[in-house]
């Protein structure tokens, strides 16, 4: 939504508990802010062929965005450059006065899903070199994601391991549109890593993978797109189950970001539903589905879905499990969500600890 | 206990299988008889069912001489019809026609199927109705299929695959919209893909079990692009009714659409209602698989979130296994929300179900 601007916070409680933000979405300044870390290979082939992606543009977005940058027009730093580029603004108008204490960095537009896999790993490193200089470096209350080229699972479990002992990094960052459902055996490298080194995996969407964004082609306009990406997020979780990751790898934990999270119990019931059906092809699942999913799986806030009455939501998340969800800013997004406004429900003050704060402070390590 | 369905129930979704291929024969122009023998063509039996997974038939509905289920009248009468005392039902024939890449030959089978569906069962039992199968390969040739089939009263239905080569809300798409809502005639999206795309937006899954629970994705994905392409406001008089869609998705759909669309109506201004208000007019979705939450009051939860008992339509998925023995409906819905999915709803939906069809 547009900002708007008001005299007070509308709920002067909320704004003053110190949150956590698991999606923070940190930006360069200039694209040259990598280069301490790519070698000149690198930078040669940017300069002469681009970042190519299974999209059709040398840059921008496959389906215009809404707003430039899809970014609040209010978020663009006094100095100038991208909304979110500039830790002091960010300071300024998201950390300090939401008095967030945890912020998750999700760097989008960093190195993912680049068609060239080797400058794919390259430009990933580089995003997780950038994030300790520019940003955990500087601002305690910030971790970093360790930014993996998914589509080369091997070099993505040597990059997570890379990181196991920095308490900078506390989540693998993945995307959800990948070349192939994340629940297929390809990927699972990453999932051992990940596991191993304690990291939950967060999935956050967006990404080309290829495919049509529709089982039935690619939709027309970006609201489709933006409302598709949780169609997306449901299809790779019930991949992520039904191809058996849960019961090979029992420690570990996703948390889903920005894929919205109303969908998740009707997803479930589905699955348990057809998996009652059809258990005689998934031998390797010894649980209901959705036992997997509740053990398993976190969801990031934003965009909250927001039901009228109002009291649905409640129904929406009781259902999922109030343990379940990290509060998500999605700063500088256009639809960022406001932490003083997001959760209009009558909530205990344990549960909104837990919303605000205390269940991502289980999530990720050493936090 | 079971809810007791009063009767004269109209079931909104069966599926009478074409038993093989050379049940369609004597029904196919000579050209594509030939075709057909000529070139050995297999069954057009979609992945989307495989015929002996345990979802694709009830077991106890598994006729035992290895014939393809409810492929003759009589196990349809004694299965689907007199069990539930259901007034009407309609036959959603899902013969893999909108899986062939010729148009031609998929408007040749299309035909076919039409021609066989009325000579061979709504010839015979009265109180069976059908959907028209169409070539959705090719719009054009879509219509005029409907065209062809829209005099005869029976077939209250067009029906389309959930996943096909395109968007559903896509302009190019609109003469069969254009066609059904000018002869009275529901639009059908039933379950199942061409498989020309891949089945999810993540790509192929290995299990079929993955590929069934996406269909439910596949139709928030199309509903979105119904509603956003201007589908209704273009043909405000059509109804068009999910099949096998499962429906406990609709309500947390409609919020994430609704948010979406108060943020980014600017791209698509035509659209000037509350997605939510859309569906109320103009979507309807049928009962089974219920997808349901294991507790009565959950369940009554999300018929409370649908804000209107009239957007689902009562049917048994026959002779696909969503539920045991006559359990059609869930336990402990309230008696009047089950009379209007059996009874009312139906015919508010299907306009031509009020008229006389002798």
């Amino acid at each position: 939504m547009n900002v708007q601007v008001r005299e007070t916070p509308l709920v002067q409680a909320t704004s003053k508990i110190a949150i956590a933000d698991g999606d923070i979405h940190p930006a360069r300044f200039k694209a040259s802010e990598f280069d301490p870390w790519l070698d000149q290979k690198w930078r040669d082939r940017i300069a002469l062929f681009g970042t190519r992606q299974r999209q059709p543009w040398q840059t921008g977005p496959a389906y215009p965005k809404g707003q430039p940058n899809a970014s609040r027009r209010d978020a663009v730093p006094p100095e100038g450059g991208k909304q979110g580029s500039s830790l002091a603004f960010m300071q300024q108008q998201h950390l300090d006065p939401n008095n967030v204490a945890l912020g998750i960095l999700n760097p989008l537009g960093s190195g993912q899903g680049i068609q060239d896999v080797d400058l794919s790993v390259a430009l990933c490193h580089a995003t997780n070199e950038w994030q300790i200089a520019k940003w955990t470096g500087q601002d305690k209350r910030l971790k970093a994601s360790v930014v993996v080229a998914y589509e080369d699972p091997i070099a993505s479990a040597a990059e997570i391991r890379r990181y196991a002992d920095n308490p900078d990094f506390v989540q693998v960052l993945l995307l959800s549109r990948t070349s192939e459902p994340l629940g297929s055996r390809k990927y699972w490298p990453i999932y051992e890593a990940a596991a191993e080194v304690g990291m939950p995996v967060g999935i956050h969407a967006f990404g080309y993978g290829g495919n049509p964004m529709t089982p039935a082609g690619f939709p027309s306009y970006y609201i489709e797109e933006m409302v598709g990406h949780s169609q997306a997020q449901q299809s790779l979780l019930a991949s992520l189950v039904v191809e058996g990751v849960f019961a090979r790898f029992p420690t570990l934990k996703m948390v889903m970001i920005e894929g919205g999270s109303a969908w998740a119990p009707a997803l479930m019931w589905r699955l348990d539903a057809a998996w009652k059906r059809l258990k005689a092809e998934t031998p390797h699942l010894t649980r209901l589905p959705s036992d997997y999913i509740r053990d398993h799986i976190w969801w990031t806030t934003q965009p909250m879905e927001e039901p009228e009455p109002r009291s649905h939501l409640a129904d929406a998340i009781g259902w999922t499990g109030w343990d379940k969800f990290i509060f998500a800013t999605d700063y500088p997004h256009w639809d960022y969500d406001d932490p003083a406004t997001s959760l209009p429900l009558k909530i205990s003050e344990a549960q909104r600890h837990d919303y605000f704060i205390g269940n991502a402070k289980r999530v990720y390590r050493g936090v | 206990m079971t809810n007791m369905i009063q009767p004269g129930a109209i079931d909104c979704d069966i599926h009478p299988n074409v038993p093989s291929v050379a049940a369609l024969l004597p029904y196919m122009e000579d050209h594509w008889r030939e075709q057909v023998i000529v070139r050995g063509i297999d069954e057009l039996a979609s992945i989307a069912y495989p015929n002996n997974s345990p979802l694709t038939c009830r077991a106890d509905w598994r006729p035992a001489d290895g014939s393809l289920p409810a492929s003759n009248l009589a196990q349809v009468r004694a299965q689907a019809l007199d069990p539930f005392g259901t007034s009407v039902a309609i036959a959603n024939c899902l013969y893999g026609v909108q899986l062939l890449f010729s148009e031609d030959m998929a408007a040749a089978y299309a035909r076919a199927v039409n021609k066989w569906m009325a000579a061979e069962w709504l010839d015979r039992e009265p109180r069976l109705r059908a959907s028209i199968i169409v070539a959705p390969q090719n719009p054009e040739l879509a219509v005029e299929e409907i065209e062809r089939c829209a005099g005869d009263k029976r077939f209250v239905q067009v029906l389309l695959l959930v996943s096909g080569d395109l968007p559903l809300g896509k302009r190019q798409m609109w003469p069969i919209y254009a066609a059904a809502q000018r002869h009275g005639l529901a639009v059908g999206i039933h379950a199942g893909s061409n498989y020309h795309n891949p089945p999810t937006a993540v790509g192929w899954p290995s299990y079929y079990t993955e590929d069934y629970v996406s269909q439910a994705q596949a139709f928030q994905s199309q509903l979105t692009s119904l509603i956003a392409e201007g589908v209704f406001n273009k043909f405000p008089d059509l109804k068009m009714v999910f099949l096998e869609s499962g429906f406990t998705w609709l309500p947390a759909h409609l919020w994430r659409l609704t948010k979406f669309w108060r943020g980014l109506r600017m791209e698509i201004p035509w659209v000037d209602r509350a997605p939510a208000d859309i569906v109320r007019t103009n979507v309807r979705f049928s009962l089974q698989p219920v997808d349901g939450p294991p507790d009565r009051d959950s369940l009554l939860r999300i018929f409370d979130h649908l804000q209107s008992d009239e957007l689902i339509l009562f049917s048994t998925d026959y002779p696909h296994w969503q539920f045991d023995g006559s359990a059609a409906i869930p336990d402990g819905l309230p008696a009047d929300l089950v009379r209007k999915m059996t009874h009312d709803n139906p015919r508010a939906t299907y306009a031509r179900l009020l008229e006389t069809v002798a």
